[in-house]
């Protein structure tokens, strides 16, 4: 965070010489027939240094998405030519399949409670941990190594400790809740629920972390002078960091929304959806229509929905949410100075 | 991290000792912050202890205790793992698919970012904006069609089938975090080899990469961890067991072998302990790329 100043000013200094450079150029116009011959260059440098990034992003990604959008005013089966128009059926049968709907709202259940849990939690982590004690680094590294392991061997290995008469169960036998003991993946009442707990032990890591980067970007004089005020070591935290903590915070659930949004993995290992579509995110009934049920069209329209909510939620959270930070960053970064 | 209290000069020696005590309210570890973080331990390290330990003992030994400890170590479920050829294709498929998917990612990157950082040209901003766009298309979004065109191109089951795609989903946070590096780089250094007659792709060679060291390294990690641990794009792509990678190993294994409670979690671990220690010796760089698309 800190280097957000140099950078900064870096690019403003990038900007100011571009214009001499285009000074430069101009210069050269006037001088002789240089300048044509260094524009047409310099349009074979651009095209030579931008080209093959730009025909892989159209090719693998611009490509296939807007592939998407037609493939979804199709009937198709992915075989054969492509020519059952149907319009916006498949959409109005996406809409009306309540599996679908339910779909979303497991997500949108999946995205509220990832931030009422991991946000307090991963808050008082963070701030807790945030001093001199012995073995921080270590620490560090340790928290972080949920995020780094695959979901898919996170979500094995959930599977295993999760299996009746597993270790969670005997956990919870061994502090005399055995009563509580759950079939906790196959009982349909219970299993997205399951899956939540699972998500934050696999992603707090990456809140702590990103908290903990965030709080070495507060100033240490703001502690000294609140000190010497007498505040307490509560109030120093809930006036000075995190306020100060916001930008980080706010960036942070927004990539744990898009994130939970576009869940897949962890689900498709754990449940594949079930029990009774009970755990079914959008992406995991896209993939279950699309390629094990061949409806490539239909699938498509799920794609489409999918992109468009995530694109709604993305741009309302910008526009309430980020947007202030453009008018907050440079306060704390100044201040770091 | 400087000292946690910062003593102004003026202040009298004498006062140090009682401030920086109370300091160490603020920053010191009490015994209650020792055990917080012991059981944020516990709970972080827990099943992956698990699965290791879980690997040493007999599927006899793990309906009879869940928790026990191997009694006695059992190595059989270890080298069951290490001596079967599938698991060595597996652990090398993943290896190739990741630096191809890497080697693409970083080169093409930064070939990218090097003149929408430092070109001024017409469409810089919207070459830019393409990409930055870009972030907000998951794969999920484009995986039918990409999974209908990769089995058109023939590519299912081959490494490119793969890599290419997934060089292309990484390309976006590559260029976002690259271009305010190579914009941070001075303009000085430019114009004096510009002065001693280097070309702009000279520069790029010779000052730009060599500079840029860091910056590349963080987005190689970034891109390498992604691809190592990617599930959806090879589960479509890589259905032939010979080309799979070894995410897609450790499912189908954990779902034949459903009974063998500990090969599976033989295998597993030794999935992700490689891969483990690599990355968390990564740490760092992993952490400062994700706070970079942080920043944009």
């Amino acid at each position: 965070m800190a280097d957000g100043v140099t950078t900064r000013s870096a690019g403003v200094a990038a900007v100011a010489a571009n214009g001499s450079d285009t000074g430069r150029d101009g210069g050269g116009a006037r001088r002789g027939r240089a300048w044509p011959s260094t524009s047409w260059r310099k349009r074979l440098e651009i095209m030579f240094f931008v080209g093959p990034a730009l025909v892989l992003f159209a090719l693998f990604v611009v490509v296939p998405v807007i592939q998407a959008v037609r493939y979804s005013v199709f009937n198709w089966n992915g075989l054969g030519p492509m020519d059952d128009f149907v319009g916006l059926q498949n959409y109005a049968d996406a809409l009306r399949d309540q599996i679908f709907t339910d779909a979303v709202m497991h997500n949108f259940t999946i995205v509220i409670l990832s931030v009422v849990i991991q946000l307090p939690l991963g808050l008082a982590i963070a701030l807790l941990l945030n001093r001199e004690m012995w073995g921080r680094s270590t620490l560090r590294v340790i928290i972080f190594v949920p995020y780094v392991l695959s979901e898919v061997v996170a979500g094995v290995i959930w599977l295993l400790l999760l299996q009746p008469g597993g270790m969670v169960d005997a956990i919870f036998e061994s502090l005399g809740l055995g009563g509580l003991t759950q079939l906790w993946l196959g009982d349909p009442d219970i299993a997205l629920y399951t899956v939540m707990g699972v998500l934050t032990w696999k992603f707090l890591g990456l809140a702590i972390i990103l908290f903990l980067a965030g709080l070495q970007g507060v100033p240490r004089d703001l502690y000294e002078a609140a000190q010497l005020d007498g505040a307490t070591w509560w109030q120093v935290q809930r006036r000075i960091t995190i306020p100060l903590l916001g930008p980080t915070i706010r960036v942070w659930a927004f990539l744990s929304m898009i994130g939970s949004l576009q869940l897949f993995d962890m689900v498709w290992i754990l449940t594949k959806g079930g029990p009774a579509n009970s755990t079914m995110t959008m992406a995991t009934y896209l993939i279950n229509q699309g390629t094990d049920r061949s409806r490539y069209g239909y699938a498509s329209a799920v794609a489409v929905l999918l992109f468009g909510i995530s694109l709604i939620l993305a741009v309302l959270y910008q526009v309430f949410l980020l947007r202030r930070d453009n008018d907050d960053v440079p306060k704390p970064r100044k201040a770091k100075r | 991290m400087s000292a946690p209290v910062v003593i102004p000069a003026p202040r009298p020696v004498t006062l140090d000792p009682p401030r920086r005590r109370r300091g160490g309210r603020f920053s010191g570890g009490g015994p209650l912050i020792y055990a917080i973080a012991l059981v944020v331990v516990a709970t972080t390290l827990g099943p992956v202890i698990y699965a290791i330990l879980g690997g040493f003992r007999s599927n006899g030994q793990l309906a009879a205790d869940p928790v026990g400890l191997p009694d006695p170590w059992v190595t059989e479920n270890y080298i069951n793992v290490l001596t079967s050829a599938h698991f060595w294709r597996l652990a090398l498929n993943s290896t190739v698919i990741a630096l191809v998917t890497t080697a693409i990612t970083v080169v093409l990157g930064v070939m990218a970012a090097y003149p929408l950082a430092r070109y001024r040209f017409k469409g810089r901003g919207t070459v830019a904006l393409v990409f930055t766009l870009g972030l907000l298309f998951p794969l999920a979004v484009a995986i039918i069609p990409l999974f209908l065109m990769i089995r058109d191109l023939n590519l299912n089951n081959t490494l490119w089938g793969v890599a290419l795609p997934q060089a292309a989903f990484a390309l976006p946070i590559t260029i976002v975090i690259l271009r305010p590096f190579l914009m941070a780089i001075p303009l000085e250094l430019e114009e004096a080899a510009m002065l001693d007659g280097a070309s702009r792709i000279g520069f790029f060679w010779r000052i730009l990469l060599p500079l840029s060291g860091p910056g590349l390294v963080t987005v190689g990690v970034l891109a390498f961890v992604a691809s190592w641990n990617a599930y959806l794009l090879p589960l479509l792509i890589l259905s032939d067991p010979a080309s799979q990678t070894l995410p897609l190993g450790v499912a189908s294994f954990s779902s034949e072998h459903a009974q063998d409670t500990a090969g599976v979690l033989a295998f597993t671990s030794l999935a992700m302990i490689p891969a483990l220690i690599f990355f968390l010796a990564a740490q760092k760089r992993i952490v400062s790329g994700l706070q970079g698309a942080v920043k944009g």
